[in-house]
């Protein structure tokens, strides 16, 4: 009998269905993954089985009981635990109290420091973590920290662990590691619910694969089925060639050409880049292996600590975006709630707010301009909305980005630099996301753009950058593009035979 | 704009009642007090209405006042400066002092609350040991400034209303006598009574005009109204569509403190002689309950000009009432509980709108994803 499973679950947000109908079980101690491009419902699906959001409809049983999981201390009890991308751990405490947090061993009020050290040690073991349990935290690595995160479920008895990207800020040494953790866990009967952008690593960990498209079941995958074109075409639900609509691109003169740029904060290699006009160039890596704040400095938003960027031959300064965005450099940045969209106000005042200043004559608003603009972009990008006048909230993932890079278009663009430019979108949109690149490629503007999906680096770039702890570890020629090649120097494995 | 309607309907709403009870209130006198100094207030309240709008508060208006005030009558007093020379030195200060403030809070990255909580503690200092701890006077001879009367403007009913037999305790039945606009003068005779009544007009509503104009020409019609909305809504978002953010927090800090630095010199005028270490107390808060009232949003991006001033207009009328039924004791609970209605009602008309959105919204997708493209 299934331990867990998820029968007929839907669930709607304000203008997108991120779930329709989905299903899956798991028995104990299997482990499946779960696969789907962004945006396909994967971390909607985790969340409902966590307890951080409820489902509209369709229900979750355990041992084939019907149960209500409404929040996250119901998954708990129920025995199902998610390990998050970004972890949840407090820094400023040790191992043990975190691993405790929230139900901490106590009698009359006081905590019992003794029996959470001894319990944690027990747990820690079974991680294989040999720290101490009064390690600080932050003195730990991110590997560990994730194993400290696995500790914490088994603290509390999960019986079902569900983790999202658990390996997309480890070296390859620590997802070894990780692989070993959870074959041990699942001779013990935890189930696993694993959920990964890198193919290759799916089938050493999974004994099926389930995936979704669109926020519906795209299809099922046992053990011996599971390829890497299989999963491709359950993800996309056509072949990759037609999915990328990419033909070669003559390359012209270099436009943008950054010497020595040094990204503030992080350890601060000098980095050199140059790009061609009209060519499109993808810059890949692990998580946190600066490819953001690379952008970001090249844009101006973070301050750099040195170097220089010149677009068409004229230099920029590196201390606000202003620069830039005069030069024709911009940014459609990776979190389009936060940095790109001012998601109260309208589509059409988001649209016009970056050239306003430019069309404005002392400083009143271009009320006609605005209207035109706005309109002709929409029309162009076929963004669906009811007007210019709708509160851009209210509009899908999709559209939104679409939004986004509309208030650029307005602008004409030299270079463009987009930060995980397809995140939470629909297929659909996706898809006229990359024509759209291709068609600003043809017309001569010069691409950067940073994504964490394997499949639309390799579809879509003419060359890659791949970036490896804040350094760019080397570049891959079309020809030469592949999971495997981009893994290498991405974890650092090859970047002294390329560079 | 909705909301504006509605609060002017809360403002109507209160002026009736008071009136109907308390026909005191309609006493021409009373109405250009009310228009005088919600026009007073109103300054203030337009001014920190640009700071709330980036998100940002200005707790010191209050001490700005008394600082502003204390500063103006000395500068005339003790240093005999002609009041034109006065003015425009405590204009000039207060202007700076917003300048500290934007620049504090931008490039130091300091919170607002704490910035000016701190204004508000050393300005009233400052504020009493200008003036040496007496009270400062001396603004009599620019009263003109305040209370020339430049012109009238009739209002229909108020005789009726105020001495005729038309307000609402002379329509009790056992009275036995017919409402209507007429009085009795003291021999019982009936007179009839003008159906209006002209309320004199002083500068200040003119000073209130002028600047709540440009105020809303600012906010609504440039390019710089535009980036202060956006940048209040989402100040990441502002700065990554290349909007100088730091530049227009400090343009409107200097804008909110130029303003209390006007109201402190009206208000010394006004009142006469400046106390420095209760002039002008909770005054801030006063202003930034008519922002609120008038739909300024304290988590940003949102206000109305017109919106302020209807509030100010509300608080002024409250207070004013207030006096009239002797419920001083009351005063701040009234007025508290006035504006948490205010904000309750507001919140809760907001939710409704949301609501109905959202169902127009799955509507849509419903058509959307029936249709077959």
């Amino acid at each position: 009998m299934p331990l867990l499973e998820v029968c007929h679950v839907s669930k709607r947000f304000p203008g997108v269905q991120a779930l329709q109908d989905v299903s899956l079980s798991i028995a104990p101690g299997q482990s499946i993954a779960v696969i789907g491009e962004n945006g396909a419902g994967k971390s909607t699906l985790m969340k409902i089985l966590a307890g951080i959001q409820t489902p509209d409809e369709g229900e979750i049983r355990i041992d084939g009981r019907a149960v209500e999981i409404r929040t996250v201390r119901d998954a708990e009890k129920q025995g199902i635990a998610l390990i998050h991308q970004e972890l949840n751990l407090c820094d400023n405490l040790d191992v043990a109290a975190n691993i405790f947090l929230g139900k901490e061993p106590r009698s009359c009020g006081f905590l019992r420091r003794r029996e959470m050290d001894r319990r944690a040690a027990e747990v820690l073991q079974q991680v294989g973590l040999d720290i101490q349990p009064t390690t600080s935290l932050a003195s730990l690595s991110i590997g560990r920290r994730q194993l400290v995160e696995i500790a914490k479920a088994l603290a509390s008895d999960a019986q079902v662990l569900i983790m999202d990207e658990p390996t997309s800020s480890l070296s390859t040494g620590e997802v070894e590691n990780l692989f070993r953790v959870i074959h041990t866990l699942r001779q013990r009967g935890v189930s696993i619910v694993y959920i990964s952008h890198r193919l290759s690593e799916i089938h050493h960990v999974a004994d099926r694969v389930v995936a979704l498209r669109d926020g519906r079941n795209s299809g099922e995958l046992e053990r011996d089925e599971i390829t890497h074109e299989q999963m491709v075409r359950l993800m996309v639900g056509r072949d990759l060639d037609q999915f990328f609509p990419h033909v070669p691109h003559s390359a012209g003169e270099v436009v943008l050409s950054a010497q020595g740029v040094r990204v503030r904060g992080k350890a601060a290699f000098p980095l050199d880049l140059e790009l061609k006009a009209g060519e499109i160039v993808g810059l890949a890596g692990l998580v946190g292996a600066g490819r953001t704040e690379l952008l970001e400095t090249l844009f101006g938003v973070r301050r750099s600590a040195g170097g220089s960027v010149e677009v068409a031959g004229k230099r920029i300064r590196l201390r606000s975006p202003r620069d830039a965005i005069a030069a024709g450099l911009f940014l459609i940045p990776e979190d389009r709630k936060q940095d790109g969209l001012v998601i109260e106000m309208t589509v059409g005042e988001n649209i016009t707010l970056p050239g306003l200043m430019r069309a404005s004559t002392a400083g009143i608003l271009p009320t006609r301009w605005e209207k035109s603009t706005a309109d002709a972009m929409i029309q162009k990008l076929r963004i669906k909305t009811p007007g210019p006048g709708q509160i851009i909230q209210f509009l899908s993932g999709g559209n939104q980005q679409k939004a986004v890079i509309a208030k650029w278009l307005a602008m004409g663009p030299q270079v463009l630099l987009l930060d995980e430019p397809t995140r939470g979108i629909d297929i659909g949109a996706k898809h006229e996301i990359y024509e759209m690149m291709e068609t600003l490629a043809h017309q001569g503007v010069a691409i950067l753009f940073a994504s964490s999906e394997m499949e639309e680096v390799i579809g879509m770039s003419d060359r890659t950058l791949v970036m490896h702890e804040g350094r760019i570890a080397g570049q891959l020629e079309r020809g030469q593009l592949s999971e495997q090649a981009i893994m290498r120097l991405a974890t650092g494995a090859a970047s002294a035979a390329t560079t | 704009m909705n909301k504006s309607w509605g609060m002017l309907f809360l403002l109507v709403l209160i002026c009736v009642v008071t009136a109907i009870f308390r026909p005191r209130f309609v006493e021409p006198g009373n109405l250009a007090n009310i228009i005088r100094w919600t026009s007073l207030y109103g300054v203030m309240g337009i001014g920190v209405a640009f700071v709330i709008i980036t998100g940002g508060i200005d707790l010191s208006i209050g001490s700005m006042l008394a600082l502003v005030g204390s500063l103006f009558g000395v500068l005339m007093a003790q240093y005999n400066l002609p009041p034109a020379a006065a003015i425009m030195m405590v204009l000039v200060m207060s202007t700076l002092l917003g300048l500290v403030y934007g620049l504090l809070i931008t490039k130091l990255k300091l919170q607002p609350f704490v910035v000016t909580l701190c204004g508000l503690l050393i300005l009233r200092g400052l504020a009493r040991a200008t003036a040496g701890g007496s009270s400062v006077g001396g603004f009599q001879r620019l009263s003109y400034l305040i209370n020339y009367e430049w012109g009238s403007i009739p209002v229909p009913f108020l005789p009726w209303i105020n001495e005729g037999y038309w307000s609402f305790h002379k329509w009790l039945p056992s009275r036995g006598d017919q409402p209507g606009h007429f009085a009795l003068n003291d021999a019982g005779e009936r007179i009839s009574l003008d159906w209006y009544d002209w309320v004199p007009l002083h500068p200040p509503i003119l000073y209130l005009a002028a600047i709540a104009i440009i105020a809303a020409i600012f906010l609504n019609w440039t390019v710089f109204g535009r980036h202060l909305k956006a940048l209040g809504k989402n100040e990441q978002a502002a700065r990554y569509s290349g909007v100088r953010t730091d530049t227009m927090v400090i343009i409107s800090y200097m804008i909110c403190t130029a303003m209390a630095g006007v109201a402190g010199v009206l208000f010394s005028i006004d009142i006469g002689s400046v106390m420095p270490s209760t002039f002008g107390n909770f005054y801030e808060l006063y202003a930034i309950a008519a922002a609120v009232l008038g739909g300024c949003s304290l988590r940003g991006g949102e206000g109305s000009i017109i919106g302020v001033v209807i509030g100010t207009a509300i608080l002024r009328v409250l207070q004013n009432s207030i006096e009239m039924w002797s419920i001083q004791e009351l005063e701040f609970a009234v007025v508290g509980g006035v504006i948490l209605i205010g904000v309750i009602a507001d919140e809760i008309a907001r939710r409704i709108i949301a609501q109905r959105r959202a169902s127009q919204e799955a509507a849509l997708l419903e058509k959307q994803n029936a249709s077959p493209s």
